[in-house]
């Protein structure tokens, strides 16, 4: 019963939100949160903790920056081309690196983000240190002007729902609780005949695709993509969004992005602004300390004390 | 000769080639540091670059604050580093030991943002020079190249580190013991080692190696707070393309990846950024364990 009423009202929240707040900031939330719950698919549910998401995030957001200037291709198009993109990379990183596991899963999808970011420094259609500036927003259907802030908030909504639908779907299914299954022991999911190899690369390319949307998306939005996306920081802001919600609830890793996003801001516009690396890293070190379980790990262990 | 053949001028091809056996040092160092800790840790030390930088700022913050030159820097840097690193495992690396390694992993590079970032703050990203040694400056010419004696300093004094880590774990007690904590730290422990007192040294040693690979780096370098930021990376391809299953397949590894970029700088400049993450893929394609790795 509670379930459906809790979505309902958090469904509500989200519509009326750009009446209350900034919409631009919402959709930068929104955004982060879609790519920290990708994330998520893979090192909450599969285990595999991957250090190179950054490549299908900026990876697409390049994509689509490009579809959308150059090829002047309609919006939804330009966003398809770079999810797509994203999600073929993510098959050929996720094919290479779960020949190893743990420690090295993460060195790999690093290592090979790393060789992506330097494609991306000196290909000839990023724009180099500049990136891709200026990039149309365009109509949603050819109907809705999307340089209205508010029709491209809830264009950015129904992506981040969709995503999300996908997310939540993936994880309740058969194919979710194999993932599990591998997370939690491994090779007893081999003795029980799983295909591990399988399951776990159509997770990561699952996840490569999803944060690849939210990279896409994300150029639309700002209406620009640059090496910031891609650098390896981002990947290592990405872990510590999904850390700090949750690790392996579902919707943690979203407030986990709506924390660290608005903390960002916050501490940009003060005195502190230079001190932002500083305060993340230490949020990041204080969470594998104390924090574990994340802000929603936390809360529904307490709420099973107290029932 | 055989540089004239391929078109090339032997000065650019054996230049390209002593900076890629520097190169191929720094990885041999940095990776047999990190393999030294992932022995008897299990975890990836991801602020290994960081530390590695504050080697160089420890004998920056030497010369300048104490007057200590390079050949004192060479020994207290490594020292003080080491200290650090004994520090950052006995108050926080330990309270992770027995859950998941990859917390190990996220701490430390919650770590490395936090120094890297803290120096980016205090001294910028541009480098601080650091001089090159007296007695090191100037160089020879070989006939057909230049070779500047702080450079073949560099490569030798790596070498000579590398083989006295390589005597230190084969050659002698503290060696064996070592090697039996990697085994089985369980065991050992029954025997009455200490084990915890050995992971928290090799922790040390593990950091001092970075540190000493910084000292060696100012004089080349500069002394920057970025200088690990990226290197890493690359020593985490070399780790992979070795495996971290033995002290001489670090160094082997590390040096002929240094090796191999510093060739490909010389007939494919384009790709020389990238080369040693491609040898890790196809490394990852043909042999999953890594060239030295014991287990898959």
């Amino acid at each position: 019963m509670t379930r459906p009423i809790a979505i309902l009202i958090a469904l509500a929240l989200l519509i009326a939100a750009p009446f209350a707040i900034y919409p631009v900031f919402l959709m930068k939330i929104l955004c982060f949160a879609l790519f920290a719950c990708a994330f998520n698919l893979i090192l909450g549910y599969g285990g595999l903790l991957s250090f190179g998401h950054a490549a299908f995030f900026g990876g697409a957001a390049y994509v689509t920056g490009h579809a959308l200037t150059v090829w002047g291709l309609p919006t939804e198009l330009g966003i398809l081309a770079g999810t797509v993109a994203a999600g073929a990379f993510g098959a050929v990183v996720g094919q290479l690196a779960i020949r190893r596991q743990g420690i090295y899963f993460a060195m790999i999808t690093l290592a090979l983000a790393q060789m992506a970011y330097f494609f991306f420094v000196s290909a000839d259609f990023t724009g180099g240190e500049n990136g891709l500036q200026g990039v149309p927003r365009g109509y949603a259907l050819g109907l809705f002007d999307l340089t209205d802030n508010l029709a491209m908030y809830y264009f950015v909504l129904i992506v981040f729902l969709t995503g999300f639908a996908v997310i939540a779907r993936t994880v309740h299914s058969p194919f979710g609780q194999v993932l599990r299954a591998i997370r939690d022991n491994e090779d007893r999911a081999v003795s029980l005949g799983y295909d591990v190899e399988r399951a776990k690369l159509l997770a990561f390319t699952l996840s490569a695709t999803i944060a690849g949307l939210a990279g896409a998306t994300k150029t639309v939005v700002f209406q620009l993509a640059s090496l910031t996306d891609v650098n390896w920081h981002m990947s290592g802001e990405v872990v510590l969004m999904t850390l700090l919600g949750g690790v392996g609830t579902l919707i943690g890793p979203a407030f986990g992005a709506g924390v660290i996003i608005s903390l960002q801001n916050l501490l940009a516009s003060g005195p502190l602004s230079a001190w932002v690396p500083v305060v993340m890293g230490a949020i990041f070190v204080l969470c594998v300390l104390a924090f574990r379980r994340g802000i929603v790990g936390e809360f529904a262990a307490m709420m099973r004390r107290s029932f | 000769m055989l540089a004239e053949l391929l078109g090339f001028p032997p000065q650019v091809l054996f230049g390209q080639l002593l900076l890629g056996l520097i190169n191929g040092a720094f990885y041999a160092v940095l990776s047999l540091g990190l393999a030294v800790i992932f022995g008897l840790l299990n975890i990836v030390n991801f602020a290994h670059g960081a530390l590695y930088m504050l080697g160089a700022f420890a004998s920056y913050f030497l010369l300048v604050v104490l007057g200590i030159g390079y050949w004192g820097a060479l020994i207290l840097a490594p020292v003080m580093v080491g200290s650090a690193g004994i520090l950052i495992e006995r108050f926080l690396l330990r309270r992770l030991s027995g859950i998941d390694h990859l917390y190990g992993l996220l701490l430390t590079f919650g770590l490395a943002i936090v120094i890297e970032g803290l120096f980016v703050k205090l001294y910028g990203a541009s480098g601080i020079p650091y001089p090159t040694p007296e007695a090191l400056k100037g160089g020879v010419n070989l006939g057909f190249m230049f070779l500047p004696w702080y450079r073949g300093w560099v490569v030798v004094a790596a070498l000579a580190v590398c083989l006295f880590t390589w005597w230190l774990f084969e050659r002698t007690r503290i060696g064996a013991y070592l090697r039996a904590g990697t085994e089985n730290p369980r065991l050992l422990q029954a025997f009455g080692v200490n084990v915890p007192l050995l992971t928290t040294l090799a922790y040390g040693y593990g950091v001092a190696l970075a540190g000493f690979a910084g000292v060696l780096a100012a004089p080349i370098t500069q002394v920057n707070p970025l200088m690990g930021s990226n290197l890493i990376i690359v020593v985490f391809a070399v780790v992979v393309i070795g495996g971290m299953g033995s002290i001489m397949g670090a160094v082997v590894t590390g040096i002929a990846m240094g090796v191999i970029e510093g060739l490909t700088k010389v007939f494919w400049p384009e790709a020389s950024a990238t080369v040693i993450f491609a040898v890790m893929a196809v490394v990852l394609i043909l042999r999953p364990a890594g060239l030295f790795g014991r287990t898959a």
